[in-house]
């Protein structure tokens, strides 16, 4: 199910992100979303999650307002993985990752079989089953961004949200879960939608993309037609070459500031 | 904030936890009938049973042969101070757990919003003003209400900061802290010759406990118990941060107001019924955590159960065994000091201390 974003109005003390966003996210797609820093690609993320409420206009999902989703009902349908992964407490990684099936489980029951499959079978998918005994504080960040990513697969939902998913993992491990994600795309229909830093990811992966501009949506559509020297100029400054690399066969993007 | 750099799995007792969990409730029991029989007049503990049950069941052929100061020192003396140390203790550790799940900080303890200061105020203007409202119970009264209007101006500094969370409650408690300490320094100041009084109620007693403080303190012991063992599944969320659990189905608006006001509430009510004892509520759930990870479910009625036997036996050796009696809150930060450098330095070294 995709997203309909109609009029979002959204400030933080004393900034206001959006004013008048409107935005179509759609289902079943990889939507890759970039912009400068600062430019509202988080808080995007936040109203989508529902985890801050726009102060004006509507979100709807899958064609019904958002807020009418319960807490509960929303975290199977929802999942994602956040940009700050900080863990104070000595959680081991498998226990981390069996959290991703709470929404599924209810409150005082045991996990079932299923759960454990699914738990087992992400952490093999996440390459974190070597150390899932371990206590999550222990490991690198790198390590620790694909058990978060294990947990939000675990989730098991259709739709699955990425913030800078992949921004602290090396470039083996980034293809390999991208890869996974772009795979549950297209056999599964389900609907990525992922904020990304990398330009070179965000071609090669996404099917569409949003590029945001100081809480504005500058272009949106299908990779190719939006990935151009033109647009990358007027959301990033930045002169652009784009093509299809020969090599991965991928859109590639190369820039230098203008 | 720990990280602990060991590479290897941890071993933990967490498949034990049940086990355990029923041991320690054992060993609560035991702890409580030893307890009542040692002090200044030693009973045996089948006659401490012998009176506990022909209290309760009525049954006079059991204290038949039992002679009535024991009877008197058993049930009206001992057993409702041993009881109430028993719940505070219980109670600052379960605090302890909640606090440092919500604020995200393995170092907060039940006081840290300010709500020791707090209870610590009201209960130095009652006794500098001889209030005596509520009879005997204006001290505890006093304590409670300063304690929980403390928790709403914290609460209310926070939230007012642009959304209440960790951080903002951290440093909002710091404040109202710093601001009751200078209040309490100026009534001791104009106290004159009562600040003994003051300074007695500060440093935490059990002496002279009734049925009464038993009651209360268990009653918020047993309410906040319940409200925690159910949200305890949440607390593992909010342990990851407010957008992941979110993200992850908790009401991350509602459940740790919930969670944060029901612990300040039972840290309160302790405060008042003892005064104030620190380092149960840092130390136990650190340990336990060491022992059963940190999964709230398991921690929870692990850090219940062994928070109430050590503050018990800190209590019966201040009681019972040292031949003058020193304020527990005093000997808890004694030994519980040093004791928490250890932990702290070993786990620093790269041992598993937490």
């Amino acid at each position: 199910m995709g997203f309909a974003l109609c009029g979002i109005g959204f400030a933080h003390p004393g900034k206001t992100i959006f004013d008048g966003l409107d935005l179509d996210l759609s289902a079943g797609r990889f939507t890759g979303i970039v912009g400068p820093n600062g430019c509202g690609k988080t808080t995007l993320l936040d109203l989508i999650c529902r985890h801050i409420r726009p102060h004006r206009g509507e979100i709807q999902y899958g064609g019904r307002p958002l807020g009418e989703y319960g807490k509960r009902a929303l975290a199977g349908q929802i999942a994602l993985v956040p940009q700050d992964y900080g863990i104070n407490f000595p959680f081991t990684v498998e226990e981390v990752v069996f959290m991703g099936r709470y929404p599924h489980t209810p409150r005082f029951g045991a996990p079932s079989a299923e759960d454990s499959e699914r738990v087992a079978q992400t952490m093999a998918d996440c390459d974190v089953l070597a150390f899932k005994d371990r206590p999550i504080t222990s490991l690198s960040g790198g390590e620790r961004q694909r058990v978060i990513f294990a947990r939000a697969l675990a989730q098991d939902t259709p739709v699955l949200i990425l913030d800078e998913a992949t921004a602290n993992l090396d470039v083996c491990h980034t293809l390999t879960l991208l890869d996974r994600v772009a795979g549950l795309v297209q056999t599964e229909r389900r609907t990525v939608i992922a904020v990304f830093q990398d330009l070179n990811l965000a071609s090669a992966y996404s099917q569409e993309i949003v590029m945001v501009k100081a809480g504005r949506v500058v272009a949106a559509g299908p990779t190719a037609e939006v990935f151009t020297p033109q647009n990358l100029k007027r959301v990033f400054d930045v002169q652009a070459r784009v093509a299809v690399d020969d090599f991965t066969g991928r859109l590639q993007v190369r820039y230098k500031r203008s | 904030m720990f990280n602990a750099s060991s590479n290897t799995p941890i071993h933990r007792l967490q498949n034990h936890s049940l086990l355990m969990t029923g041991l320690l409730a054992l060993a609560l029991v035991i702890t409580i009938s030893l307890s009542a029989g040692m002090g200044y007049m030693k009973i045996a503990w089948v006659d401490v049973w012998r009176v506990v049950g022909g209290s309760l069941t009525g049954n006079v052929g059991l204290i038949a042969d039992v002679d009535e100061l024991t009877r008197v020192i058993v049930m009206e003396v001992r057993l409702p101070r041993i009881l109430t140390a028993a719940a505070v203790g219980g109670g600052l550790a379960l605090c302890g757990v909640v606090f440092q799940g919500i604020l995200l900080n393995p170092l907060a303890d039940p006081y840290t919003l300010g709500v020791s200061a707090g209870a610590a105020f009201g209960a130095a203007l009652a006794l500098l003003m001889n209030l005596t409202v509520a009879g005997i119970y204006s001290v505890p009264v006093c304590a409670f209400v300063g304690a929980t209007a403390t928790l709403m101006l914290v609460v209310y500094l926070s939230s007012s900061a642009g959304g209440a969370n960790a951080n903002n409650l951290i440093l909002s408690g710091i404040i109202v802290a710093a601001i009751l300490s200078a209040g309490i320094s100026f009534l001791k100041f104009v106290a004159d010759e009562q600040v003994s009084v003051i300074i007695f109620w500060l440093m935490g007693s059990f002496a002279s406990k009734t049925w009464i403080d038993v009651g209360l303190s268990s009653t918020f012991l047993l309410v906040g118990l319940l409200v925690f063992v159910f949200y305890a599944r949440d607390l593992n969320l909010l342990c990851l941060g407010r957008r992941a659990a979110a993200s992850l189905g908790v009401d991350d608006r509602r459940v740790p107001w919930i969670l944060l006001v029901t612990a300040s509430l039972v840290a309160a009510a302790c405060v008042s019924v003892s005064g104030i004892i620190g380092f149960v509520g840092l130390l136990v759930p650190h340990m336990m955590r060491a022992l059963v990870g940190p999964d709230n479910r398991r921690l929870l009625p692990l850090s219940l159960f062994s928070g109430a036997i050590l503050l018990l036996c800190a209590d019966t050796v201040t009681r019972a065994v040292l031949p003058h009696e020193i304020p527990i809150g005093v000997l808890t930060a004694l030994i519980g000091g040093p004791f928490f450098c250890y932990l702290f330095r070993k786990r620093q070294t790269g041992g598993r201390g937490f």
